[in-house]
């Protein structure tokens, strides 16, 4: 009974440190609260607040390392699919993926005495998701400021897995297709793999059904949201097939250069000034310290992975090339978001170095299979993401994190997030379990529905070649990027 | 008349110019082009892939003169833009059967 109501507060890592660091109530705190704790409350509320802003303005990062790295005729084409991403998946997750991942939860945490309580499990695996009305709690009256910044957080999480397929599928997705995607991974790619961590479910209680650790631990989404839109960009990618003349006669792969390298680089720092939100603010509360540690493990990971990336492109090819190091540093901050406070400096340096080298050379594996990714997303999100996935239950110190999921030992003590470094295996266990989870179901997830649309789409979801060819700016938006 | 067309190294144009102003040419058309000589291109890589660059940047200058100029305009033109590298470019020479001028309607020798 405890250890359920234990599940009930902290049903899963990140909601579980919202509510005890976020507001009860209405919209005004309550009269009778200590003015310190609620001064602490309104501060932390505004970090996470920030925390979604620095993200969504990650959106501008990923639109311009795409179109950078994407070809001249193409890239009002490829700016616009980041840039309607945004809204689609938004709306996808507002109406449905949100009530879907989060939405089963025991509202009367968040709305006070006068809230309906759910079950305390999220609509996804409950059984309780054809009731996905009840999960509209932040759409109407009741929807505290509370509530409504952990929406927005979430929201801005959901449409980072969103935007990473629009790069390895950038210069051949037909503009309706990728619409569709939009709305289907607001409203269920992203919230399936959520609801199983985040939002409570089976993945995050493997601590109790299957002894492993403190059950899948991930603190900002190197599982949850790089390596989920990683799955996704390399599904849609093998679909799509490679761009015209991408591969010679003899099967080798031919340099498409992108069009606007410093577009590209820009938009790299755009995604690092971001990740500080994507890290940093998923503590939800300022009042935990942790934070700062976070944001240092974070650039730490960006700095190494972006020398390293450099080094060893360098060493490959005789030159620093600008994308292999845009792809170095972009390959540390993913593999670093999952195990960002769980882990010492040191081993963020290390995951950042192992990230850089493994994404670089990704990108070649992929590649050599005849998969085209004009930008490396499958490499840094997919790649990069598992291995930041597999590195808490590695580098995992024990510092940070008891009772994560709401882990208890036979004793009833919190079980701390520990990994091979302290001897410990079964937090690896937990997070091997994620990644494999990761690649079979969600990946075929992806996989069904890009198979299924690209059968029932008349003409597939494909450019036609000859759109490819010429551009495909003016056949699909009626304008050129460029008009000189 | 003759037209004098020259493809030059894109940093050259500027001495170009101020060499053929030296001599009293001041009136030319400038253009951005691409070219590739006998080296026939070399190879880069980008993000590991090996590509070929064949066109390189180049400047196409176009100037208009009466036979009389045409021989100490080529020269003037060679010795501003030569670097001693592969890639300095080539001048040609060919007629030009009418000149007018838009403004006033001049033609021929008034025109250059």
């Amino acid at each position: 009974m405890r250890k359920r109501l234990a599940l009930k507060y902290v049903a899963g890592g990140l909601f579980g440190a919202t509510v005890s660091a976020l507001v009860v109530g209405s919209t005004a705190f309550a009269a009778d609260a200590d003015p310190v704790t609620t001064l602490g409350q309104a501060t932390n509320l505004l970090w996470v607040v920030i925390g979604a802003m620095l993200v969504i303005f990650m959106q501008a990062g990923f639109a311009l390392v795409e179109t950078g790295f994407t070809q001249k005729k193409n890239a009002a084409h490829v700016m616009s699919t980041n840039f309607a991403i945004f809204g689609l998946g938004f709306v996808g997750f507002l109406f449905v993926g949100y009530p879907l991942a989060f939405g089963g939860f025991d509202t009367s945490i968040y709305f006070g005495d006068g809230g309906a309580a759910l079950n305390a499990e999220p609509l996804i695996g409950s059984g309780n998701w054809a009731f996905l009305w009840q999960g509209w709690g932040h759409l109407g009256n009741g929807a505290t400021p509370a509530v409504l910044a952990f929406f927005l957080y979430m929201v801005a999480f959901m449409d980072t897995v969103a935007t990473i397929p629009t790069g390895s599928m950038a210069e051949r997705w037909k503009w309706k297709s990728f619409v569709i995607w939009g709305l289907f991974c607001g409203a269920f790619y992203y919230p399936i793999f959520a609801a199983w961590t985040w939002g409570g479910g089976w993945l995050s209680k493997t601590w109790d059904t299957m002894s492993l650790g403190a059950g899948y631990v991930d603190f900002a989404g190197s599982g949850v949201v790089h390596a989920v839109g990683g799955v996704a960009a390399l599904a849609g990618a093998i679909v799509l097939g490679p761009r015209i003349g991408k591969f010679g006669p003899d099967g080798k792969p031919r340099a498409i250069p992108g069009h606007n390298i410093p577009m590209a680089m820009l938009g790299c720092f755009i995604l690092l000034f971001g990740w500080f939100g994507f890290n940093a603010a998923s503590t939800f509360a300022a009042t935990d310290i942790q934070f700062a540690t976070v944001a240092a493990n974070t650039a730490i990971a960006a700095a190494v992975g972006a020398v390293v990336g450099m080094y060893y492109i360098t060493f490959k090819t005789g030159k620093p090339d600008p994308g292999m190091m845009v792809n170095g540093m972009l390959a540390g901050l993913v593999a670093i978001t999952a195990p960002c406070a769980f882990v010492a400096p040191w081993a963020a340096a290390v995951i950042g170095l192992l990230a850089a080298i493994l994404a670089i050379e990704a990108v070649f594996f992929f590649e050599r299979r005849g998969i085209d990714d004009p930008v490396g997303a499958i490499a840094v999100h997919g790649c990069g993401g598992l291995f930041g996935v597999l590195s808490v239950g590695i580098f995992a110190n024990g510092q940070y994190g008891a009772g994560w999921n709401g882990a208890l030992d036979g004793a009833g003590n919190p079980i701390k997030v520990e990994g091979i470094i302290q001897g410990k295996f079964g937090q690896f266990g937990a997070q091997l379990l994620g990644a494999v989870v990761i690649c079979t179901v969600i990946f075929g997830f992806a996989y069904a529905f890009f198979k299924i649309q690209n059968k029932f789409t008349k003409g597939g979801i494909r450019t036609p070649e000859d759109q490819e060819i010429q551009g495909v700016d003016i056949p699909e938006m009626g304008v050129l990027a460029y008009n000189d | 008349m003759k037209l004098i067309t020259a493809v030059v190294k894109p940093f050259k144009v500027d001495d170009v110019k101020e060499a053929l102003n030296k001599i009293g040419v001041l009136a030319m058309t400038t253009r951005e082009v691409k070219g590739v000589g006998r080296q026939g291109g070399h190879t880069e890589t980008y993000r590991g892939a090996e590509y070929k660059i064949d066109f390189v940047p180049k400047v196409q200058i176009e100037i208009v003169t009466g036979e009389e100029l045409v021989d100490s305009v080529v020269d003037t033109i060679r010795t501003a833009a030569a670097t001693g590298k592969i890639g300095d470019g080539k001048i040609w020479v060919t007629t030009v059967d009418r000149l007018v001028r838009i403004r006033t309607g001049e033609e021929g020798n008034e025109a250059i």
